[in-house]
């Protein structure tokens, strides 16, 4: 076996890939070539790490020094002071946004130290695209377990007393579900992956698929043997062609080596996994839609009962899971389930990985302890508001979620809190709003991409969502009503009581939590015709403060003429012929203009 | 069967276990209001109408799809329910034309029944309303989905009821449609026009081609003169439309009504269906005497005969060649006809009136000109008879009846079984049997041949030979027939199709109908006219043997082969 002195890490994740980490990795391979070191250092591709915001990412080890925002320039001095002299770049190490201390280890970045990564252990530490490095870190152990030394209703028990619920968003008992399709009656049953992930702004599961795809397929065997089944399916959204891709490779090299196919571990237990790419509607996110896509009909979903556990693909007894429920079973069946049961809270077990997203410092994945509070998944991990702005709300859970305000901070996060207060867990998606965002708007903005993607079979969906949408609109555009607020509640109430699938019934979330925490604001755009953030364009007026100098600078720029007054004194604007297009503000050197 | 038992709004109940909470309460007597749900089609809950709340379920649940479970216990008559189907309806009607007192459904459109039963009476929503083009390119049917609900109705009959699969869904959320392949017409994909679609559409978003003003102008021209020819299915619908019981036979009334419109003569469609028979009956002994091909299928309905031509291209020679009743008539009318009354045939309007779309299809056909003239003018159908009654005024319920018109208003009952399905091959094997074996046929009915199963066999002694028909209905059970087939594995010599379900009776130019058992009671009435009928073999009208004597000549002679027989030509689109 080679030995190197030194591994060098780079992030391959869509992330950093989009950011530039191919063009890193061509220098650093070139560079080392160049110095002759290539035999004694080792370039390792690895899944995400997380921490996209400051990618690309590089961690050299055996240090553990880890880089960040890496640029192809910046190459030439990891090769020539690091890797040739020993000396850490230290420009390039991730500075603590607070105190600014620079953190040139991997573990000792705040962002890290809270998180739990069980699920996400192996992603950004490993090749995704080797097996052995799996296998390396007791990969394939707990499949060759279940099929060697327990029984299959062994391995449901084992799930269900971990107490381990679907992460796809519903939250349902893992366990319960594989035990309703493993006492379906049926010769043939399937093994189903959803990997449609499709909430704006989650991109959890295709982390996992990239960074540590033979997870999904151990836990996927795992599920074929407990529930009876031969044959799995992974449905994987087209828009994801790295997770596609890796995902190819790991199936082959688990078929070369005999951890898929025929008699696994000498079992007698036959399993083969398909890939089949979704074209990307987010409806086929709901299991009955998903099937039918598989089956090669339109994505629509079709009304429960029965359900996939008696009647899923082709009409087979099917288990569908989401990627990250996948992904904790064969820690649990390593592990044991009063291990797993151990994290977490009372009802809802295990970490979550949540995807940090909008206003805040630390964009990325991190995955913490169910429990865990608001406050230290948006402040400790993500780093709190940039720019000194203020927290407004977090958006959980996607466009089925809800916006909880500041005061729901210390909220313990799982599965059952969440709904109480009017959001959901949903696949851990958390949108973080400062000041500047309108809630009207932000539950115009999810109200527009259900109504878009609804499949438009079911009326309330189809036809409600639209209507509720105009209603926001037309509240934002300044023309909103008396009554349109109980209109609004009106309408989610039958909505969610007459949709057919989960995507209608849950659609009008995000305006009923809005309307519930945020009704204030809903009343000034309605009654007084403003918008408090500052963000509806058409409400958005503009103010000269009396610090304004009277340099006219903002009257020239005005396009409408709407700004009068001499110079040296004070301007006014005109807010009837103002269009609200901004250009004073950005003008004005003496920051004397607001919005409002 | 397996029972269980359940609560519907306090009532304890046993139904069978695999039955909807729809079918429960309506035992119950409670009539939940439907609007996608069609009883001969497969349940989808699109809709959400039939809404109820059942205890324990985290949402309202769609009544049609939603199974009954021992103990489950049901209100179907909640606030919440009453609201919620409420606001379903209204959001419908948000999106919806408003338009109903022009609509062609006007007062028979299910959206505007559930709209009034639910106590609709303001709609709260403003905003974007769908608009699309009207699809208005064939001659038989007319889309416009404006008015479209998205209950899938169609999508439904025409690939259950049909196999056709001319329709699907397409594009998201708001923008959603049903539409052919590639959002064309009607005309530019494979479809039949049996009008299945739109006889299952609950609004007005597919109706039948509308033909009566060009009737009505004929009729106000003094210049012309209008013969009518009515099918025989017509006459034991038209009484639906019109206020009178379903299963009765109104022929006398309709004959009335007819010469009240105008028209000049009121021949009968049955009479040239007995005309079928002897130049059908002629053509298969001769294929079965010299080899020919078989089995040979009827052609008398042109929605079946457009499948044939749009699916079945290699199997074309199989279709008998002689013209379907409609265009026989239409044939015999401008020549015969004319020359019999003096007539200029330039002068002669000829009007029939189908239970039929495809019909308006077939009259259209390039090669249906073999009297020198277009054979058959125009075509409605029996609701369009009925709206023309409506709108002259005429009370058709104490209309005295009255008798059709000499000499193409003589037929038998032979003729007026064309209407049911078997129909035809009964009639043709009543004709046969007497042609073959020369005696007298002592049992004339052919009760195997009979009913509404999808596919019907039977053999029959035709003289020292055996000979196995088969009759289907239905395009889909067609398509089991035809594969059946090209695969080599039918041993039939004989074989009717008709595109409907039930045949002709079931016609998407009848009436309406969503009633239990409506076919079936079509079908009584259909032969109870046989029954009644002085003559029930074809060969033995004496009007058709006049026909032949002074006039034609033989079955499948040369003015025969010139007039009443014709070609198939594959259809690609």
């Amino acid at each position: 076996m080679e030995h190197f002195r030194a591994h060098v890490l780079i992030c391959a994740g869509t992330g950093c890939v989009s950011s530039g980490s191919k063009k890193v990795e061509a220098a650093l391979r070139e560079q080392l070539a160049k110095k002759g070191l290539d035999k004694e250092i080792k370039i390792v591709e690895t899944g995400c790490h997380g921490f996209c915001e400051m990618g690309p990412l590089v961690i050299v080890y055996p240090e553990g020094v880890f880089y960040v925002r890496v640029k192809e320039e910046d190459v030439t001095d990891i090769v020539e002071d690091h890797l040739y002299k020993g000396r850490i770049v230290e420009r390039l190490l991730y500075k603590e946004p607070v105190s600014l201390e620079k953190v040139p280890n991997y573990s000792d970045i705040p962002f890290y130290k809270k998180q739990m990564r069980m699920v996400l252990a192996n992603c950004g530490h490993i090749d995704p695209e080797v097996i052995e490095e799996y296998i390396a870190v007791n990969g394939y152990q707990a499949l060759g377990k279940a099929l060697v030394e327990m029984k299959p209703e062994d391995v449901v028990d084992e799930v269900k007393k971990s107490g381990l619920r679907g992460r796809g968003g519903g939250g349902f008992p893992t366990g319960l579900k594989w035990g309703f399709t493993r006492s379906a009656v049926g010769e043939k049953k399937y093994v189903v992956c959803n990997a449609d992930e499709g909430d704006p702004g989650a991109f959890m599961d295709r982390s996992v698929l990239e960074g540590d795809p033979h997870r999904i397929i151990e836990g996927m065997a795992i599920c074929g043997y407990a529930i009876g089944a031969d044959e799995g399916y992974i449905y994987v959204r087209a828009e994801y062609p790295l997770a596609i891709k890796r995902l190819k490779i790991a199936i082959s090299q688990a078929e070369d080596m005999g951890l898929l196919g025929e008699n696994i571990f000498g079992s007698g237990f036959n399993f083969k996994i398909k890939i089949k790419e979704g074209a990307g509607a987010f409806v086929c996110g709901e299991e009955t839609a998903l099937l039918a896509s598989i089956e090669g009909r339109r994505g629509m979903p079709r009304p429960r009962p029965p359900f996939p556990a008696v009647s899923g693909l082709w009409g087979k007894p099917t288990n569908i899971n989401n990627v990250e429920t996948f992904a904790n079973v064969p820690q649990i069946i390593n592990n044991g389930a009063d291990w797993y049961a151990a994290i977490g809270t009372e009802r809802s077990k295990g970490t979550k990985v949540f995807a940090l997203t909008g206003r805040i410092n630390h964009t990325g994945l991190a995955e913490v302890p169910m429990g865990i509070s608001m406050r230290e998944i948006i402040y400790d991990i993500g780093g709190g508001i940039p720019n000194g702005k203020k927290f407004k709300a977090v958006q959980i859970g996607g466009p089925s979620g809800g916006c909880l305000p500041e005061n729901m901070l210390n909220l313990a996060v799982d599965y059952d809190s969440l709904i109480e207060v009017g959001a959901m867990m949903g696949s851990g998606g958390l949108v973080v709003m400062d000041e500047t965002t309108c809630m009207v708007d932000v539950a115009k903005f999810f109200l527009n991409f259900t109504q878009s993607e609804s499949c438009g079979k079911c009326t309330p969906c189809r036809e409600g969502t639209k209507r509720m949408l105009e209603i926001l609109t037309r509240i934002t555009d300044g023309e909103g009503k008396d009554g349109d607020i109980e209109l609004l509640q009106d309408m989610a109430k039958d909505i969610k009581a007459t949709a057919l699938c989960g995507l209608g019934q849950t659609a009008p979330n995000p305006v009923l939590s809005t309307i519930r925490y945020f009704k204030h604001e809903y009343e000034a755009h309605i009654k007084e015709k403003r918008c408090p953030a500052g963000a509806c364009s058409k409400l958005a007026g503009y103010t000269i403060l009396d610090s304004c100098k009277g340099c006219s600078l903002c009257k020239k720029a005005c396009p409408v003429e709407a700004i009068s007054g001499t110079i040296k004194a004070k301007h006014q604007i005109d807010s009837e012929k103002c269009i609200k297009c901004g250009t004073c503000l950005a003008k004005c050197p003496f920051k004397a203009i607001v919005k409002g | 069967m397996e029972m269980v038992n359940i609560t519907v709004d306090g009532q304890e109940l046993q139904v069978q276990k695999n039955s909807t909470v729809l079918e429960a309460a309506r035992i119950a007597g409670i009539k939940i209001p439907t609007l996608c749900y069609h009883p001969e089609l497969r349940p989808e809950g699109n809709c959400r109408v039939c809404m109820v709340e059942v205890k324990g379920a985290r949402t309202l649940v769609a009544s049609c799809v939603y199974p009954v479970s021992e103990g489950m216990v049901v209100n179907t008559n909640t606030v919440g329910v009453r609201e919620a189907r409420k606001t379903v309806v209204e959001l419908l009607l948000a999106n919806h034309p408003q338009d109903c007192l022009s609509c062609q459904r006007n007062l028979n459109c299910e959206l505007q029944t559930i709209a009034a039963d639910l106590g609709v009476r303001k709609i709260r929503f403003e905003g974007e309303k769908k608009s699309y083009p009207l699809d208005n390119s064939n001659p038989s049917l007319v889309r416009d989905q404006s008015k479209c609900i998205l209950c899938g109705r169609c999508v439904r009959a025409c690939s259950e009821r049909q196999g056709v699969n001319v329709y699907s869904f397409a594009n998201r959320g708001f923008k959603t449609t049903v539409v052919p392949a590639f959002n064309q017409g009607l005309d530019k994909v494979a479809c039949t026009y049996c009008g299945q679609c739109a006889s299952v559409c609950p609004t007005g978003a597919i109706v039948v081609k509308d033909d009566t003003l060009s009737v009505w102008r004929e009729l106000a021209n003094p210049q012309k003169h209008v013969v009518v020819q009515t099918a025989p299915a017509v006459r034991v619908a038209l009484g639906e439309a019109l206020g009178l019981n379903l299963g009765e036979a109104v022929t006398g009334k309709m004959v009335a009504a007819l010469r009240r419109l105008g028209f000049d003569k009121v021949f009968d469609t049955n009479f040239s269906a007995d005309l079928t028979i002897m130049e059908e009956g002629a053509e298969f002994l001769h294929r079965l005497k010299n080899g020919g091909k078989l089995p040979m299928i009827t052609s008398c309905s042109p929605g079946w005969v457009n499948f044939a031509e749009l699916f079945y291209p290699d199997l074309l020679d199989h279709l008998s060649t002689a013209k379907s009743p409609q265009q026989m008539f239409g044939a015999i009318v401008k020549t015969y006809y004319a020359e019999k009354a003096g007539i200029d045939p330039a002068n002669i309007v000829s009007v029939s009136v189908m239970p039929c779309t495809a019909k308006k299809g077939e009259a259209a056909r390039e090669e249906m000109k073999s009297s020198g003239y277009k054979d058959v003018d125009f075509v409605i159908t029996t609701t369009e008879l009925a709206a023309m009654i409506k709108e002259s005024g005429i009370d058709f319920a104490s209309l005295a009846e009255e008798k059709y018109d000499d000499p193409m208003g003589i037929a038998t009952g032979a003729g007026v079984i064309f209407g049911a399905t078997g129909g035809v091959m009964e009639a043709a094997l009543r004709t046969l049997s007497e042609l073959v074996t020369g005696e007298e046929l002592k049992d004339i009915e052919f009760h195997n041949v009979r009913g509404l199963n999808g596919v019907k066999e039977a053999e029959i002694e035709l003289g020292d030979k055996t000979v196995k028909v088969a009759v289907a209905h239905t395009l889909l059970n067609a398509r089991a027939l035809m594969d059946k087939i090209r695969r080599g594995e039918a041993d039939y010599h004989f074989i009717e199709i008709m595109a409907c379900p039930g045949g002709c009776i079931g016609g998407a130019g009848q009436p309406i109908n969503l009633s239990a058992g409506f076919r079936q009671k079509r079908i009584d009435a259909i032969y109870d006219c046989d029954t009644k009928s002085e003559l029930r073999k074809s060969h033995k009208n004496p009007a058709i043997c006049e026909l032949y004597d002074t006039w034609l000549g033989k079955p499948l002679g040369e003015k025969s082969h010139h007039l009443l027989h014709t070609t198939y030509q594959p259809q690609k689109r």
